[in-house]
């Protein structure tokens, strides 16, 4: 786990792109011996974030302070950190070994010292005996290790990665996954970690969720999955269903007019807010045993349950249970009180910025 | 069928390259009367053809290794900027490749010529002026290559390198540089071989008085009228060229200086 000093703290660093900022007065601690993911859709500002820290990008204002010292004006060849980039970006012209070799020979190693290096790096990664092959004649995964070798023997405080895993398929992805926590207890250090999905969570002990330059929340694991701040968060990790409700006064919450006991207190009477409810945390019961009463939609076995899509007079709930409900079966819904997620709904001008409804709005756009 | 749509291009090879290859063949390879003989290939270890032979090698020779020194920096220039990016200061460079090179050569003609804006230099008519010539015609001969196989080079490798420690020179040495290889061979052949085989530029900046192997050939085609004699240091000049040639092969796998 990681310890409680500080190493790497980024203050007020903003950043634009001709006109268009990308990073607005961003904070970020990061401790030592950390495994911290910076998660959030493209165009978020994590990759940015990553750039200033390995020193490729100047931000606009701000400082980037690594152990009391500022490096924000230090250029990338001399600071104690190391990038695996999202596209390997191998050297082509040199094979596995003189690639991991690169870093060490610019630093004046020893021959001896080198290859043991090599060795010990390889093994690490698993491609044992895999020196003198052609870079280009590797798969993607193994680009992937490759490039996490080569950095990696550089002996880097901290190793930033950005969307290691993008690139590979699914199967792979897991695999690796598994191998960067293994990575990470081995060698002892900080992990900076970028990634546009949700899967990430599993390895980190501390996930930054960030959208449009702002970090949204700031958590565990846990903490993020089961307290989401908002509905940004609380949509992009994991499924969940979001409702326009009202608090009505303290433990009871308004759902599509029905009244839902909750835990949460101190919103005020006939307050509007974003209510949250994890797919998994409804219960499906039979007609007039729940608060809410609706007809299953659809079904679509996923594995270890079904995911059913239940119309409650208008309002559309997405439920995940063990049991199959067939469509067209009347059910009756339920919430544990505990599961009922309250949040405020956006205000402020910053907050508006970071609205679900926007945040839907340029999905469709790309799209 | 597929033979039948390739007939045009087979014709074409057929007519446009063979047979006239096997002409120059023939008549390198026979006297005046016909009969087999070698005099004509040998005639190139004779002492003027020797010398102008070697004189063709070494101006060449100098003129690709200037073009190489000039072009690499300015490729780096390209591709660093933001209009190399778009394509125009590339353009630009390849802008005077579109007008006929005897008029640019004459060009330099005039300029250097003993009343000519630049005649103060007194280099016209000497191989300096030749060389000059050479580097000016061909250096878009070198520039694209070399400029095309260093924009194929990913940003984030240079990156990565700097990551790694690397300073600039280190960067440019072990990482721009292997990686522009394939460029680099096809603009030295490209720049070499009609360097060595020119007699227009020496024709018109050497004044006569710049003999290179190219001129030769030329004049055994027509004031001496000896065919064969022509044809038969065509022929040796061949052999340079495919060695050239094979030289690119080798290094320039993805054709960087094909793509003029």
């Amino acid at each position: 786990m990681a310890k409680d000093t500080t190493l790497i703290q980024m203050k007020d660093i903003s950043k634009s792109y001709d006109g268009e900022i990308v990073l607005d007065e961003f904070d970020l601690n990061i401790r030592e011996n950390e495994f911290i993911t910076l998660l959030g859709p493209s165009g978020c500002g994590k990759t940015t974030t990553l750039r200033i820290l390995g020193g490729f990008t100047k931000p606009d204002t701000g400082r980037v302070i690594f152990e009391g010292t500022d490096i924000t004006d230090m250029p990338a060849n001399k600071r104690p950190l190391n990038t695996v980039f999202q596209k390997y970006s191998l050297f082509p012209h040199m094979n596995v070994a003189e690639n991991i070799a690169f870093g060490l020979r610019i630093s004046g190693k020893s021959e001896s010292y080198i290859n043991d290096k090599i060795k010990y790096a390889l093994k690490l990664v698993n491609l044992a005996g895999y020196e003198n092959r052609a870079v280009t004649s590797l798969s993607g995964g193994q680009q992937q290790r490759i490039a996490i070798a080569r950095a990696i023997v550089n002996e880097p405080r901290v190793l930033l990665l950005d969307e290691p895993l993008g690139a590979l398929d699914l199967k792979l992805r897991q695999e690796m996954q598994y191998e960067l926590i293994r990575l990470k207890n081995e060698l002892g250090i900080t992990f900076v970690y970028t990634h546009d999905q949700e899967e990430a969570l599993t390895m980190s002990d501390t996930v930054v969720v960030m959208n449009k330059g702002y970090i949204q929340q700031m958590g565990t694991p846990e903490q993020i999955y089961n307290e989401p701040e908002n509905a940004f968060v609380a949509d992009f990790i994991g499924d969940s269903n979001i409702f326009d409700g009202i608090m009505i006064e303290d433990r009871v919450v308004e759902i599509c007019v029905h009244k839902f006991p909750c835990v949460d207190e101190g919103f005020g009477r006939n307050k509007p807010v974003d209510v949250v409810i994890r797919p998994e945390d409804i219960i499906i019961d039979k007609p007039g045993r729940g608060v809410i009463d609706g007809v299953v939609t659809s079904n679509v076995f996923i594995g270890v349950h079904y995911e059913m899509c239940v119309d409650a007079g208008g309002s559309e709930w997405l439920c995940q249970n063990t049991r199959s409900f067939p469509v067209g079966t009347e059910v009756s819904l339920n919430v544990d009180p505990e599961n009922i997620q309250i949040m405020n709904k956006p205000q402020s001008e910053d907050e508006e910025a970071i609205s679900l409804e926007e945040v839907l709005g340029e999905e469709l756009k790309e799209e | 069928m597929k033979k039948l749509f390739s007939a045009p291009f087979i014709f074409f090879i057929l007519a446009g390259t063979l047979i006239p290859m096997g002409v120059v063949a023939y008549y390198g390879l026979t006297d005046r009367t016909g009969a087999f003989t070698a005099e004509n290939i040998l005639a190139v270890f004779s002492g003027d053809h020797m010398k102008a032979l070697m004189l063709s090698l070494l101006l060449s020779l100098i003129a690709t290794l200037l073009c190489l020194l000039i072009a690499f920096p300015l490729a780096l220039i390209l591709k660093d900027s933001r209009l190399g990016k778009q394509g125009f200061m590339i353009f630009i460079f390849i802008l005077p490749m579109w007008m006929n090179f005897v008029l640019r050569t004459m060009a330099w003609q005039v300029l250097l010529e003993k009343n000519g804006m630049l005649g103060f230099l007194g280099i016209i008519n000497t191989p300096v002026a030749v060389v000059l010539g050479m580097v000016y015609d061909y250096l878009p001969f070198m520039v694209l290559p070399v400029y095309n196989a260093m924009i194929r080079i990913d940003d984030s490798l240079i990156e990565a390198a700097y990551d790694l420690g690397a300073s600039k020179n280190t960067v440019l040495s072990k990482v721009i540089l292997p990686l522009t290889v394939p460029g680099i061979v096809s603009g030295i052949t490209m720049v070499f071989v009609p360097s060595l085989t020119t007699f227009a530029i020496s024709n018109m900046l050497g004044g006569g008085k710049v003999n290179l192997i190219g001129n030769i050939i030329e004049q055994e085609f027509t004031t001496a009228s000896n065919w064969n004699l022509g044809s038969g240091l065509s022929l040796v000049m061949m052999v340079f060229i495919v060695i050239s040639m094979a030289f690119m092969g080798k290094f320039d796998k993805n054709g960087e200086g094909t793509m003029i």
